[in-house]
């Protein structure tokens, strides 16, 4: 299967810092879930930009079968406006896509409800707790039913039990729909648990370090994060980033 | 008690300022057409006070169209601004000419305008280039105010221009402009009163008009008497403004 989208070779450089990113490559199949790790400054969230398609490369070529519509971003922030309403915050994207209003509020408020948050549908933002308001930005990106979803270090506020349960409702979000799903996170153990793929970054301009499979079922089972599969990868994840960044210095 | 006491200092401080006032008057004689003492303004308040009602609510009315008026064509210049890069380079620096230009050197030049019959239309325009700039530049800031990540966002959705002006940035603004409408409001007032200046007697008989005519007939008591209403008018307009701004900002936010 063609990818849902691939960077080759790609370069951003801008006016006044300087290389941003790159030589950077990395292709993400259809319904798999890539982490993409290094330290910070390396170019993570630009890489990212590039994969939505916000930002577009000085050099190299992006490839796209996920055509507009079809990708969503969640940041770290909720990002949510303030002055609507949970579901109008979750049917934002399909009524700027024309869908009906009600149509639009209706699908909303079925994505609360996948997330968790049934019941929270007239709630502002600022009446939501952070791990709330986060599951209602990650509403908002699953309500179009992407193809390819974007995470940029969504959990990086958030406390670590809701960081764990964010994680596994992610993963069996993931199961119902299979987008193909990239995460940004600094969070080795974060990324051997949720990803099955890991791509490791050099220091900035990143490049590609090196990738770690992940074996393992998805979504994870009970205890994942004491079998020998786990801490091999988020060891050999480690090692790449001590080396990535020996590499680069 | 202490929240008492806080209630009460600023009202103890002018009663004490009252009576200093008052005895002073009363030993040293001065002449009531030079500082009338607080009971003869007392006097002249409670015999005028419906002609003050009315030249309060003339000067009043008066502010309030100019303050609607401005926001109207604030809001509007500042939405084509913010649509357009090119109006925005063209019409700031008109914008900046305007508001630094002291509404009185602008007062006799308008009044020739607006036609000798009609002061008050020279007053309501005087008052609405005061009040205009603070709601014109809190709409243009707030209009770019909206977060970085939402509007990318409105790209990564394929908003159009209207959406995104209309859903994102109009929205976002709000803050800025209840600020602004605060400020505006309580510069109409003084544009409006300082207008009533240039205006002279023809013009409307609001407040300042009855500072001027009590001027003219040194009539000391009655000219305190209308700044003292022009205050007291003020005080209150700015606490309900206050007041409007704080509930319209927990309205946005949602709490």
């Amino acid at each position: 299967m063609p990818p849902v989208v691939a960077l080759e070779a790609v370069e951003v450089d801008y006016p006044k810092r300087g290389r941003a990113l790159g030589p950077f490559t990395l292709s993400v199949a259809p319904g798999e879930i890539v982490a993409l790790v290094g330290p910070s400054g390396c170019g993570k969230s630009t890489a990212l930009r590039l994969l939505a398609g916000l930002e577009q490369p000085t050099r190299g070529t992006v490839t796209r079968t996920a055509g507009r519509g079809e990708t969503s971003v969640v940041f770290q922030a909720p990002t949510l406006a303030p002055w609507m309403s949970a579901q109008a915050n979750v049917a934002l994207p399909l009524e700027l896509a024309g869908a009906s209003r009600r149509g639009a509020r209706d699908l909303a408020a079925a994505a609360l409800a996948r997330v968790g948050l049934a019941g929270a549908e007239q709630a502002r933002p600022a009446q939501l707790s952070g791990g709330m308001a986060m599951r209602a930005s990650l509403a908002r990106a699953l309500v179009t039913e992407p193809r390819l979803l974007l995470l940029d270090e969504p959990f990086a506020a958030l406390d670590e039990i809701t960081r764990r349960s964010l994680a596994d409702d992610v993963l069996k979000l993931w199961r119902e729909t299979k987008p193909a799903i990239v995460f940004v996170t600094h969070n080795v153990e974060e990324a051997a648990y949720m990803a099955s793929r890991v791509a490791v970054m050099t220091r900035g301009p990143g490049r590609i370090a090196g990738e770690i499979e992940v074996a393992g079922h998805l979504p994870r089972l009970i205890g994942f994060r004491t079998t020998p599969e786990f801490r091999h990868a988020a060891e050999a994840v480690s090692d790449l980033l001590v080396k990535g960044s020996e590499a680069a210095a | 008690m202490s929240k008492l006491l806080d209630l009460l200092a600023p009202f103890a401080l002018i009663a004490l300022l009252l009576a200093g006032w008052e005895i002073a008057c009363r030993v040293t004689g001065v002449p009531a057409y030079f500082l009338p003492a607080p009971s003869d303004v007392a006097v002249a308040l409670a015999t005028d006070t419906a002609s003050l009602m009315q030249a309060a609510w003339n000067t009043l009315s008066v502010a309030l169209i100019a303050l609607v008026i401005a926001s109207v064509a604030a809001q509007a210049i500042a939405l084509l601004v913010g649509l357009s890069p090119l109006a925005d380079r063209a019409v700031r620096p008109l914008a900046s000419v305007l508001q630094v230009t002291p509404v009185v050197a602008i007062a006799p030049l308008v009044l020739i305008w607006a036609g000798i019959d009609h002061p008050e239309r020279a007053i309501v325009a005087l008052a609405v280039l005061v009040a205009f700039f603070p709601i014109f530049s809190g709409a243009v800031t707030g209009l770019k105010a909206a977060d970085p990540d939402l509007e990318r966002l409105f790209d990564l959705y394929g908003a159009s221009r209207l959406q995104r002006v209309l859903r994102l940035r109009l929205p976002s603004a709000v803050p800025f402009l209840l600020e602004g409408h605060k400020v505006a409001a309580g510069l109409a007032v003084i544009g409006a009163v300082v207008a009533e200046f240039g205006a002279g007697s023809g013009g409307v008989r609001g407040l300042a008009w009855r500072i001027l005519d009590a001027g003219n007939k040194l009539q000391t008591a009655r000219m305190i008497a209308a700044l003292v209403v022009l205050g007291l008018m003020g005080v209150v307009l700015h606490a309900l403004l206050e007041r409007a701004e704080r509930a319209g900002l927990a309205w946005w936010r949602g709490r």
